[in-house]
């Protein structure tokens, strides 16, 4: 069985007596160490699929199995605890906390989440300091470094619990095409060096060639799944 | 728990300027409740001091029934000398008493052989007076600080008006308790300065020269004074010199003897309730300034920060995690408010008390305040402060925890 597992999910959204139907049947499997990617115009429901995916939000219909476990059977605190334990977020924006360093950020979902060792907790953060190249940088806060570096830390960030799935929303929305394409080697390279489970969206057409297999989402629909190299119509 | 109070205090020093303005609100609420307390504080305590070591002591016995009708000092309802011992007898197994003093109070004529006017004397042993008021040789403002036998301690307001000085000759007359009027000439030994409360315009001789003016064959006593060692035991020394007494009945079955404190034998336990009262008002005054601009503060942090609270969330941070960093925060506020303020609340405090402020209540004119800080008032302004505080910030701290991660990371 793959890591993700989705059967015919629908999202439905109610905007005041009327239901909007953002997800319309989706079925995919997803497998380990997999670079995915889900392409579509704005409104396709790439964004309402990655929410599903990390537990922030419950499908109307369907099944949809994360890691072996029903997500849509989770109360607010087991998806809180799942998320915390398997699932790493890379956001648009960053969204680093400002009053942290570089080092306390990444740190963050160790302490507060996980609360590890400070012993493993420093040489975790330190190896992935590393392997973002932001070694260099730990001390300062957020503000004072660049976009792209934010989204390494970012990266670092979402990494430093070692889960099994990594859910990048737009991740290069905010970034110019070279650093964009440098953010998507290094999650690639990081994909490579933890075996983690990378998934992002994007309508970035210049960055999409970089995924390994690509979902096509149109109107809520997936409409086709390419593989690097070839097809296969969803 | 110290990653959150990192994290909260680094968010306070965010927005700096808010802090500080927040803090110092908080602060100026502290300063304003401690100056008060202790001012307060001072001139209440000032002022019974001045009423239990100058007049009243601590606490009184008198025979049952003689405090209803106290304005008349009645002679008819005096303690006789078995009476006297039993209720002496009370007072000895008690050891936070430290002094008492029988007391014989009577109205009668003080006449200066061209005038005459009223008086009210209190006929005492001068050692044992002296030693239960210890504050009563400061009021005698003329003339040596003592009673003697053959002289009288005559009050300011009445040697003004009367015209007497201290060496001069003047003759008291009364009425004993059969009807019979005496006199008996006494020397002006002193001038005694008048003080606000009962027994604050009383005059004094030697009890042996009151017996001799209402010819009492025996010695019988209206009322003893007592002192204490420790003013705060003033309840539970009543309670128990009550209990013991209370064993003594009359042929009614009545009690024969009654125990009262200063409080309800001076009206200006009214007033020190009102300035408690008042302290009370100024406290609740205090909580609502902590308590809304706490609650401002924090419900403004959780709005500005909805998306950062998405993230934490999204990342697995637990409701609970959540609601402790806004709380933290609300209490480090709180916190930072309190010691500001009881910093500049004890320096103004200490100002004042070097500053020797002085000032009149009633009669008594030119009285130092010296305000002072307890402990305890410091502990229960910062424990009030920071507990309002951590309320305050439980609300927005509540709906922080609750938000659903995909709705504050959706926030614009």
């Amino acid at each position: 069985m793959g890591l993700i597992v989705a059967e015919n999910i629908i999202k439905d959204y109610h905007v005041g007596e009327v239901t909007v139907r953002a997800l319309k049947g989706a079925s995919f499997n997803i497998e380990l160490g997999s670079f995915i990617s889900f392409v579509g115009p704005s409104g396709s429901g790439k964004t309402t699929l990655l929410n599903l995916i990390g537990c922030l939000d419950k499908p109307s219909g369907g099944r949809l199995l994360v890691a072996g476990m029903d997500v849509s059977s989770f109360g607010k605190r087991d998806a809180a605890v799942f998320r915390g334990k398997n699932i790493g977020f890379i956001f648009q924006d960053f969204n680093l906390i400002p009053v942290l360093t570089v080092f306390e950020n990444i740190e963050y979902p160790l302490l507060m989440v996980q609360n590890g060792p400070p012993g493993d907790r420093r040489k975790r953060v330190m190896n992935l300091l590393e392997a973002v190249g932001m070694k260099e940088q730990k001390d300062k806060y957020p503000d004072q470094v660049s976009g792209g570096q934010k989204q390494r830390v970012a990266i670092a960030r979402a990494l430093v619990t070692n889960p099994k799935l990594v859910l990048a929303d737009e991740p290069t929305a905010n970034l110019d095409h070279k650093t964009a394409y440098m953010v998507i080697e290094l999650m690639k390279k990081m994909r490579d060096e933890f075996k983690t489970t990378f998934i992002f969206s994007t309508h970035d057409q210049k960055i999409v060639g970089e995924a390994e297999v690509l979902y096509l989402l149109e109107d809520g629909e997936l409409v086709s799944k390419q593989m690097k190299g070839g097809e296969d119509h969803a | 728990m110290h990653n959150l109070f990192k994290i909260a205090i680094r968010n306070l020093m965010r927005y700096r300027r808010r802090t500080i303005l927040t803090a110092s609100l908080i602060a100026i609420g502290v300063i304003f409740v401690l100056v008060f307390v202790s001012v307060s504080g001072s001139f209440k305590n000032m002022i019974i001091g001045q009423i239990t070591g100058s007049m009243l002591g601590d606490m009184e016995i008198h025979r049952k029934g003689y405090v209803a009708s106290i304005d008349n000092l009645p002679l008819t309802l005096m303690m006789n000398p078995q009476q006297v011992e039993k209720a002496e007898g009370a007072t000895n197994p008690i050891p936070e008493i430290e002094a008492y003093s029988p007391r014989i109070k009577f109205g009668g004529l003080f006449s200066n052989f061209t005038e005459t006017t009223n008086i009210r004397l209190n006929g005492v042993y001068p050692d044992m007076e002296m030693k239960t008021l210890p504050l009563l040789t400061s009021r005698i403002i003329e003339g040596e600080k003592a009673i003697k036998k053959g002289e009288i301690i005559v009050p300011e307001l009445l040697a003004r008006g009367m015209k007497v000085n201290v060496g001069d000759m003047v003759v008291v007359i009364a009425t004993n308790k059969d009807g019979s009027v005496n006199g008996k000439q006494l020397k002006v030994g002193g001038i005694l300065q008048s003080a606000t409360g009962p027994g604050g315009r009383d005059g004094y001789i030697h009890i042996e020269d009151a017996m001799e003016i209402l010819r009492m064959e025996e010695q019988e006593i209206s009322e003893i004074a007592i002192s204490i060692h420790d003013f705060g035991k003033l309840r539970s020394v009543a309670n128990s010199l009550n209990s013991d007494l209370s064993k003594y009945v009359n042929k009614q079955g009545k009690p024969v003897f009654e125990v009262h404190t200063w409080e309800t034998l001076s009206p200006f336990y009214n007033i020190a309730r009102m300035i408690d009262l008042m302290t009370l008002f100024i406290k609740i005054m205090l909580i609502a300034i902590v308590l809304i601009s706490i609650m401002n503060v924090m419900i403004m942090a959780v709005y500005e920060r909805i998306r950062e609270i998405g993230t934490i969330a999204a990342i697995g941070t637990l409701p609970g995690k959540i609601l402790s960093m806004f709380v933290i925060e609300g209490f480090s506020l709180g916190v930072l408010g309190a010691v500001v303020g009881n910093v500049i609340g004890l320096v103004i405090v200490h100002i004042l008390d070097l500053a020797k402020i002085s000032f009149d209540f009633g009669r008594q004119t030119g009285l130092v305040l010296s305000p002072t800080l307890q402990a305890s008032d410091i502990l229960v302004v910062s424990v009030i402060v920071i507990i309002v505080a951590v309320l305050g910030s439980l609300q927005p701290a509540l709906k922080a925890s609750k938000m659903e991660p995909i709705t504050a990371l959706r926030h614009v």
